[in-house]
């Protein structure tokens, strides 16, 4: 992840982020609609900070045309030596929010390492956990979002139970 | 919309089933709008024959931002002040998942009158795949 990130918010991302978490809620797309309520304009759904990653230059779980990627074309992984990590999930996600988001703002998302430390699972293997933490500030330089990611990587994949 | 402080008391529930039969589809169009095109969520082949998962499964994000949704219906819009939540179990394509809010306790906070939740998210087996918090303004 790049230390600072520039987030333009935008309406129609806003209504694609709804559209795929299955909200239909107007709120996120109609701007009439939007103008008869306690806000007043049109808001970003809970979750939709994490859509960072659309504007993060480095981010790597975005395929790119000159790159190779570790997803599937003609084989099962474009990867030559497919790394024996599985890859980072994510453990936990916590938001604050200090203001709603509307269509217009120019976020300045600035991106801090938090704590790391290791568990060990009977499903997993040994599991690695990393903090992050991220600030979005607008474009008046308020504090609007503080978000605190965990992501974990694990030995090996996931048991189903 | 909005809930009202002396309407509410600890123990007092809402829940929703957040999604009925998660489709594939649901998870490219969450890879499209999010940014993270991982192939864990998207690509079955790589899943199956390259990364040892049985195909592809949710996104965290995707599980939170479903349980947001039963969040938001429940307090209102715009009225979020902080939310939380811990991943417990992986989502799959066909799963279905109930959202659900416990009142915890309902207090003043900065001159406002708030409301702390717990939430939790489980799939169609009673499995719990999301564990959470939430704090929201509420009406005096």
């Amino acid at each position: 992840m790049s230390d600072e990130i520039k987030m333009p918010v935008e309406g129609s991302h806003i209504m694609m982020f709804a559209r795929s978490v299955g909200d239909e809620n107007p709120i996120y797309h109609d701007e009439e609609y939007a103008k008869t309520t306690e806000v007043g304009h049109v808001i970003a759904p809970p979750t939709f900070p994490r859509a960072v990653a659309q504007f993060d230059p480095d981010y790597f779980l975005r395929w790119r045309p000159s790159q190779s990627w570790f997803g599937s074309g003609k084989n099962p992984t474009g990867l030559t030596e497919p790394s024996k990590s599985t890859g980072g999930l994510h453990a936990e996600q916590h938001f604050e929010y200090h203001r709603q988001l509307k269509p217009g703002d120019k976020l300045t998302v600035t991106v801090k390492p938090g704590k790391t430390w290791e568990k060990e699972s009977k499903r997993a293997g040994k599991l690695m956990f990393t903090e992050t933490i991220q600030e979005y500030r607008d474009q008046n330089g308020e504090l609007v979002i503080t978000s605190r990611g965990v992501g974990v990587k694990t030995e090996r994949p996931v048991e189903q139970s | 919309m909005a809930l009202n402080a002396s309407q509410l008391k600890e123990g007092d529930t809402h829940q929703e089933i957040v999604v009925d039969d998660l489709t594939r589809t649901q998870l490219v169009m969450y890879s499209g709008a999010s940014g993270d095109y991982n192939p864990l969520h998207t690509d079955d082949l790589y899943c199956k024959e390259a990364a040892g998962y049985p195909g592809v499964f949710a996104h965290g994000m995707l599980s939170m931002g479903l349980t947001g949704k039963m969040l938001t219906n429940y307090v209102g819009d715009g009225r979020l002040k902080k939310y939380g939540v811990r991943f417990t179990n992986q989502v799959w394509p066909g799963d279905t998942l109930t959202a659900k809010a416990t009142v915890v306790e309902v207090r003043e906070e900065g001159g406002e009158q708030v409301v702390d939740l717990m939430l939790e998210t489980t799939n169609q087996d009673g499995k719990t795949v999301v564990t959470g918090s939430a704090t929201a303004r509420v009406d005096p």
